[in-house]
């Protein structure tokens, strides 16, 4: 049986809500603050690093976020820090309501779950956009304030697609934060799974995926004896990783970040490697993207995927307290 | 009272296998105050849920206020007001910015809410606390919040749920004056309970509701027909003068199925209306001395015991004979 009126209506009454909510809430605030002072760390060292090579690099913005080698960057640490925010953006969005028990009077007005659900959804990803753009902002303002030198074009570009892939990273894990709010009427069971599932994917997933490969696909004796890796098992191994949407947002920021760099994965650098191409020099921004572009589409994928289970979900919940 | 404003028909809710309503039939008339009375878990709230469209309905129908529920949830919601039982608010937002919110919902412009809002509160005699938080709010200060959410929504029909459990006598009695309000105001008003002194005084109508049915259904004085026997019971203090047997004539006059001698000058009659005009006069013929006459309205607590008890005993005898 088909309903009638629009699943919209009211959608921007609770977005604003929402969001009056969010940017007043002393949560908001802590979260922006771990994330600034996480991010301050790396980018202080990143910068005293540069300062010494400021002539040679021709990619000092970028190296801003990522310095490469050993050295902790702002990339790794958003990559650890953005899903914590966003679980601390979602994991009660929904079971809060009820537990407040405002979620039958709240549906009870002319509006849908459509609308509710979508307008907290839109709402937290828009508190994340503003505050990633904000760290954005400070990390490129600084950056030109201490280095003294402007990027170029080029890089510019590369900064703005990396910001964009951490707001579909953060909104992978939101997806996540509030699938978790719909199907755990308590909040902290919520919020403990979620940061379960976040350990698992950050830390224990690059760990264990190798190791599933091997046991999925054993390399051939061959490719041992000459010290190469066995492109069936490293593609298994690709495929593993890929599972972790960690693991994608810091191929596709690595691609995109360090253009002079690009290793991507054993298998693709030997493929280069035999096609005669130099591992090391420069890729047009063009290749990147093209490089990075299935990752990315897997986080906003990722994301689509997660409130779509979430909007199913909480379809078929029963109101009642 | 003229046409229904809430209609069910065949109205069912299962959860797998078992049937939580059980095919409802009812009507509420427009303007009518109608109580819905059962023991928790008889289905009262999903019933409600049904009426809003806020769950499933298994089959059956049920139109609210010209709309089905299931097809045009927003129509139904539009125009009706629905107080949930222990309803909630956001703690950290005042009175006015609740109702806001519930107002901006509803699609007012700026100028009909600040005008609604302010006279909701004042309704509801919450015009000082208005700016404070609901934080702060005790749990009667919440329910009539939540009854000056109805009245903003100048709802036409209002659905009450448990609307004074938990509440101190005072409170109570306050929120009883106020729902009394809005009956006059000529809105259909649902309610369910289970303080049933507090239902008997509002409601013009009510249905005893167990395991997903309706049992019986009908005003206080037709139920007290139908399950006490007779609704009425007299009590007379009178000194005979001697010769003359009271207890006789007492039980002569119509309507009156039983006379009891309680003590020595008291008698209990059990009738089907009040015959205490009739009993009077049947003192005074017999020269008796009447020092006292008293009669107890049917209560629906009584009705609602007795109802319970007899559905209880014939089940085990059932159960018995099985």
């Amino acid at each position: 049986m088909r309903r009638e009126g629009s699943p919209w209506h009211g959608l921007g009454t609770v977005l604003l809500k929402e969001l009056a909510d969010h940017f007043d809430s002393a949560r908001m605030l802590l979260l922006a603050l771990l994330m600034v002072l996480a991010a301050a760390v790396p980018f202080y060292s990143a910068v005293e690093q540069l300062r010494t090579t400021t002539s040679e690099d021709p990619f000092l913005l970028l190296k801003l976020f990522n310095p490469g080698g050993q050295t902790l960057s702002v990339v790794a640490i958003l990559g650890f820090v953005i899903p914590v925010v966003a679980i601390g953006l979602g994991f009660d969005a929904v079971n809060g309501e009820h537990n407040r028990r405002t979620l039958s009077r709240i549906l009870a007005q002319p509006i849908y779950r459509d609308a509710l659900l979508a307008g907290k959804f839109l709402a937290a990803i828009v508190v994340l956009a503003v505050n990633l753009t904000c760290l954005w902002l400070l990390v490129v303002g600084f950056g030109v304030f201490f280095l003294g030198v402007p990027p170029s074009g080029d890089e510019f570009t590369r900064s703005l697609v990396f910001l964009f892939i951490s707001i579909a990273y953060a909104g992978a894990w939101l997806g996540m934060a509030m699938l978790f709010s719909v199907l755990f009427r308590s909040p902290a069971t919520a919020a403990l799974l979620a940061l379960g599932v976040w350990l698992f994917m950050t830390l224990l997933w690059p760990m264990i995926s190798p190791f599933i490969a091997v046991l999925m696909s054993p390399p051939d004796i061959r490719y041992q004896l000459l010290g190469i890796f066995d492109p069936q098992t490293a593609a298994w191994q690709q495929a593993l990783s890929r599972i972790s949407p960690y693991l994608l947002f810091e191929e596709a920021t690595r691609t995109i970040l360090t253009p002079t760099t690009p290793s991507l994965g054993p298998l693709l650098d030997q493929i280069r490697q035999l096609r005669g191409e130099v591992v090391g020099a420069a890729l047009p921004l063009r290749e990147s993207l093209a490089i990075a572009w299935p990752q990315a589409v897997g986080l906003v994928a990722g994301a689509i995927v997660l409130f779509v289970a979430t909007y199913v979900a909480f379809q078929r919940q029963e109101v009642r307290a | 009272m003229s046409e229904p404003v809430i209609t069910a028909r065949g109205l069912t809710k299962r959860y797998g296998e078992a049937v939580v309503v059980d095919a409802l039939d009812f009507d509420i008339l427009k303007g009518e105050t109608f109580g819905l009375l059962g023991p928790n878990g008889a289905g009262k709230t999903t019933t409600i849920l049904m009426m809003l469209g806020l769950t499933e309905v298994s089959a059956g129908t049920v139109m609210v206020a010209g709309h089905d529920p299931v097809r045009r949830p927003l129509e139904v919601k539009r125009r009706v007001g629905y107080l949930p039982d222990s309803v909630g608010f956001y703690d950290h937002m005042t009175a006015v910015e609740n109702l806001t919110y519930t107002a901006r919902l509803m699609g007012h412009g700026r100028d009909v809410r600040k005008a609604r809002i302010a006279d909701a509160l004042a309704r509801v005699r919450l015009s000082d606390v208005a700016h404070k938080t609901v934080g702060t709010f005790s749990r009667g200060m919440r329910q009539r919040l939540g009854l000056a959410e109805l009245i903003m929504k100048h709802a036409e029909i209002a659905i009450l749920d448990e609307p004074t459990s938990g509440l101190d006598p005072q409170s109570t009695h306050e929120f009883l004056d106020m729902i009394g309000e809005l009956k006059r105001e000529g809105v259909t008003i649902l309610i369910t309970s289970h303080l049933l002194d507090q239902v008997q005084r509002l409601c013009d109508r009510v249905a005893l509701f167990r395991d997903g049915k309706i049992l019986v259904i009908g005003t206080v004085g037709e139920l007290a027909r139908q399950v006490l026997g007779a609704g009425f019971v007299v009590d007379v203090e009178a000194a005979a003068a001697p010769g003359k047997e009271l207890a006789a004539r007492l039980g002569a006059i119509a309507g009156v199925l039983n006379v009891q001698q309680t003590a020595e000058q008291t008698y209990r009659l059990t009738a089907d209306h009040d015959v205490r005009a009739e009993a009077a006069r049947a003192v005074v013929a017999a020269d008796g001395a009447l020092t006292r006459l008293s009669v107890d309205n049917p209560s629906l607590d009584a009705i609602y015991t007795q109802f319970f008890q007899k559905q209880a005993a014939t089940e085990g005898e059932i159960r018995n004979a099985a």
